[in-house]
């Protein structure tokens, strides 16, 4: 049985990870790339990419490292920690996931390119404002041996940046997914200017034309292979969140302990130290959440479901009341532009909303539960 | 209309139909899109552009029959109602969608503490024109080293002989750059104990000495200041209350503070019922988990309203509901937190886009337990004052 403790390959690389982020994307970088009205770093990317983390869950044949989600976890966490701008979680995580359950040489040479940093995706999946993979509008059309997309969908994170798309699109036989660059004629691509200063575009198709082998997989079984990458980023985005959370925190404790109020840290109120000790502890919870889901996702991917809706829901709730506390514990300063908190705020209100919010995951559970 | 005098409805027998007709022939059409966001707001001041025609005209009218500060004294600029009028006042407006005349520091709070602790000429000078929207006021109450500890304040004012010479430092001077004068706490005696040296002193932000610098918040607005004094001349006339007593002047404004911001916290950035923004969604409604949040939050705003109306009629006589003001601040600016977290739920990634609206006043909320005292100290002036739990 696999353990909820870290192994010492995750440890390692945890501490690559911190190495790297902290030196090359610290959330003062975010807050450049903000202030440069830019929402994307290739040459982040690119270090990212020779540290091996794009191949992360590419398999060692198509020139990835294969080290499996729990350790993308890893990753995805310091990346949460930093507020790290990158294409990790489209791209190396939900794209790569879905495109090794494909058994094609296409989907090999696209692992491959992945891998060496030559393409990045972005999913494209939400037509509502609210995460719901369930009601596709968007056209395909069988045309020839090919296909022809038509429709709109909204909120595709990164959209504006990736090389390649994965859409999700209903065609006669039901719910198809397809692979396409995203410079194909009839795609146009509108990026908006988000509270996490990261891309979210809205996609618009107007008679898209695909040969036959960019659907993945077979006609109607789009929204199953999907299901296998979603699990997966919603895995890795608690993931992050997490990271958020536990930074938010430690920000938080360190300024209790400087502040002074009354002639004393403010640290020594007992009204902010239970409020504090609370907060660990829902961290602590998130944290078991976090880690049975990567352990799930790497060794019975067809039952991971609950504990993936479990850790996305854990970590949305845990995140929100970290910054919440934090801006709060902060006081004026918690409110301004200059100070980082609000950073992790705004944040981790997108992160909350991508790929299905607190009620989606928690009703998931619910039912999961048989309630 | 606009040579009526305010006397007349104060005394008037049939109250409700008289304000209402002269509601109806007085507010200008633009005025009657009911109370929007931070945007529509009239605050007044010298240096005032106003948004449209009809929003002067709606100011001029209601300042000339007093109902800019209905319950004020005729002789400063009010209308002299009754608390019981005032609440039909507001009935009518509400029922006509009519925006508020004129919003104002000044009004919510200078004008309360004046009116109890301002000499007869100060009442005379600076009255009238807050109830005309003429003089735009700012609070500089807080320091980098004295937020929640505000007694801690160390801006001085030195006694000249003939005039206070001022400097220090102050923060969050919320529209310090737009304001025509500060209302500050000022330590004028550094030996006494830290509440019994502090005063009340109003100053002319065009003084020589006194700059300001914009501080930029998280929901991108920048509408608050660092204040600078730098030997700044105020004439002796400008302390409120006594010289070294400005700390009960101070406290008693805070209670008028707060519960402004408490009753601000039922409609600020969102002002539409909980309810209603779920409705138009396009899945919230639907969602089980996010339904039974706002069920509940409907369910405890509705219970807050009741509450500010019952504080109110307790009050009645304008004495102010004192230490309870820290129940409904506290109450009503963590609900309004949890509002406009669930406006943001409701509104799913659309409202995750700056310009949207939403997530602005969603960041902004966010000060609402912040300023005015947070809601820590809240709870601790509960606990002490109220509850009689610990020293
Ligand atoms: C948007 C905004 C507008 C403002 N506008 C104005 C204005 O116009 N004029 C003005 O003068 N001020 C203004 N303020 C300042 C506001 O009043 C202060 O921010 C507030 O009093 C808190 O002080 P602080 O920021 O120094 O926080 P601190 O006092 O440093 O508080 C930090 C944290 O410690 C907690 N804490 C402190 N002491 C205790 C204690 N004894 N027990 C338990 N917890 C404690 C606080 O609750 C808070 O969570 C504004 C603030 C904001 C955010």
């Amino acid at each position: 049985m696999v353990k909820l403790v870290q192994t010492e390959e995750e440890a390692m690389l945890q501490d690559a990870g911190r190495a790297l982020l902290e030196k090359s994307a610290p959330v003062s970088r975010l807050r450049e790339l903000r202030d440069q009205g830019q929402t994307h770093d290739d040459a982040l990317w690119q270090e990212m990419v020779a540290a091996g983390w794009a191949g992360i869950l590419v398999p060692e044949a198509a020139g990835g490292a294969d080290m499996g989600h729990a350790a993308a976890h890893v990753l995805a966490r310091e990346m949460g920690r930093n507020l790290t701008v990158s294409p990790f979680l489209s791209t190396a995580v939900i794209a790569a996931t879905v495109l090794r359950r494909c058994d094609d040489p296409r989907s090999q040479l696209a692992l491959g390119e992945i891998a060496s940093g030559a393409r990045t995706y972005a999913l494209a999946l939400d037509e509502k404002a609210k995460f719901d993979p369930e009601h596709i509008e968007l056209k395909a059309e069988k045309r020839g041996n090919g296909y022809v997309l038509n429709g709109e969908k909204r909120f595709v994170v990164g959209g504006s940046n990736a090389s390649h798309v994965l859409v999700l699109a209903r065609g006669e036989d039901g719910l198809c997914l397809f692979d396409l660059p995203a410079d194909r004629g009839g795609l146009s691509r509108t990026s908006s200017e988000m509270i996490d200063s990261r891309d979210a575009a809205e996609l618009v198709f107007e008679n898209v034309e695909l040969s036959g082998d960019e659907i993945l997989g077979m006609a109607g079984s789009g929204g199953s292979l999907l299901q296998f990458g979603l699990e997966a980023g919603q895995a890795a985005l608690a993931a992050e969140t997490e990271g958020l959370a536990q930074a938010a925190f430690e920000m938080t404790t360190g300024y209790l302990k400087e502040r002074k109020q009354f002639g004393v840290p403010i640290a020594s109120f007992q009204a902010l130290q239970h409020r504090a000790a609370h907060l660990w502890c829902e961290i602590e919870l998130t944290a078991s959440a976090i880690l049975h889901a990567g352990r799930m996702l790497d060794s019975d991917p067809q039952n991971a479901t609950l504990a993936v809706s479990l850790a996305k829901a854990r970590a949305t709730d845990t995140a929100q009341l970290a910054v919440r506390e934090g801006v709060q514990m902060h006081g004026g300063i918690g409110m301004t532009d200059a100070y980082d908190m609000g950073f992790y705020m705004k944040r981790a209100r997108v992160a909350a909303e991508w790929l299905g919010d607190y009620g989606y995951h928690a009703d998931r559970v619910a039912r999961l539960r048989g309630f | 209309m606009t040579t009526e005098s305010g006397t007349e409805f104060a005394d008037a027998p049939d109250f409700r139909k008289k304000i209402r007709v002269w509601l109806e022939e007085n507010c200008p059409a633009e005025m009657r899109d009911g109370a929007g966001g931070e945007a529509e707001i009239c605050w007044g001041g010298r240096n005032w552009t106003f948004a449209c025609e009809g929003q002067k005209l709606w100011l001029e009218r209601c300042a000339t029959v007093g109902l800019t500060v209905p319950t004020w004294p005729k002789a400063y600029g009010g209308a002299g109602l009754s608390r019981e009028q005032d609440k039909i006042l507001k009935e009518e407006m509400a029922a006509l969608n009519a925006r508020s005349p004129l919003d104002s520091f000044g009004i919510w709070m200078l004008g309360p503490a004046l009116l109890k602790f301002g000499t007869e000429e100060q009442k005379q000078k600076f009255l009238p024109p807050i109830a005309r929207g003429e003089i735009r006021w700012c609070q500089g109450y807080s320091e980098p080293g004295a937020g929640s500890d505000l007694a801690g304040v160390q801006s001085r004012a030195e006694d000249k002989g003939d005039h206070w010479l001022v400097n220090g430092q102050k923060i969050w001077t919320s529209y310090a750059d737009k304001a025509d004068w500060i209302f500050a706490l000022l330590r004028t005696d550094k030996d006494a104990p830290k509440h019994k040296g502090i005063s009340f002193v109003l100053m002319d932000m065009k003084s020589d000495g006194i700059t300001t610098r914009p501080i930029r918040l998280i929901s991108g607005a920048s509408p608050f200041c660092e204040t600078f004094f730098d030997d700044v001349k105020v004439p002796k006339e400008q302390v409120v209350g006594e010289v070294n007593r400005g700390w009960d002047v101070a406290k008693y404004l805070l209670t008028h503070e707060r519960e402004m911001i408490s009753a601000g916290g039922q409609t600020m950035g969102a002002g539409r019922p909980l309810g209603a923004v779920l409705a138009e969604s396009e899945t919230g409604a639907s969602d089980p988990v996010l339904r039974a949040d706002a069920m509940r939050t409907e369910v405890d705003a509705l219970a807050m309203e009741l509450t500010l109306e019952r504080y109110k009629d307790q009050a009645e006589g304008g004495q102010g509901v004192g230490d309870a003001s820290a129940m409904l601040k506290y109450a009503g600016t963590e609900l309004n937190k949890r509002r406009l977290e669930l406006v943001m739920a409701a509104g799913g990634s659309d409202a995750l886009v700056w310009g949207d609206g939403r997530a602005a006043s969603w960041l902004r909320t966010k000060a609402n337990s912040i300023e005015g005292g947070t809601s820590e100290v809240m709870l601790s002036i509960i606990s002490r004052r109220i509850l009689g739990l610990g020293a």
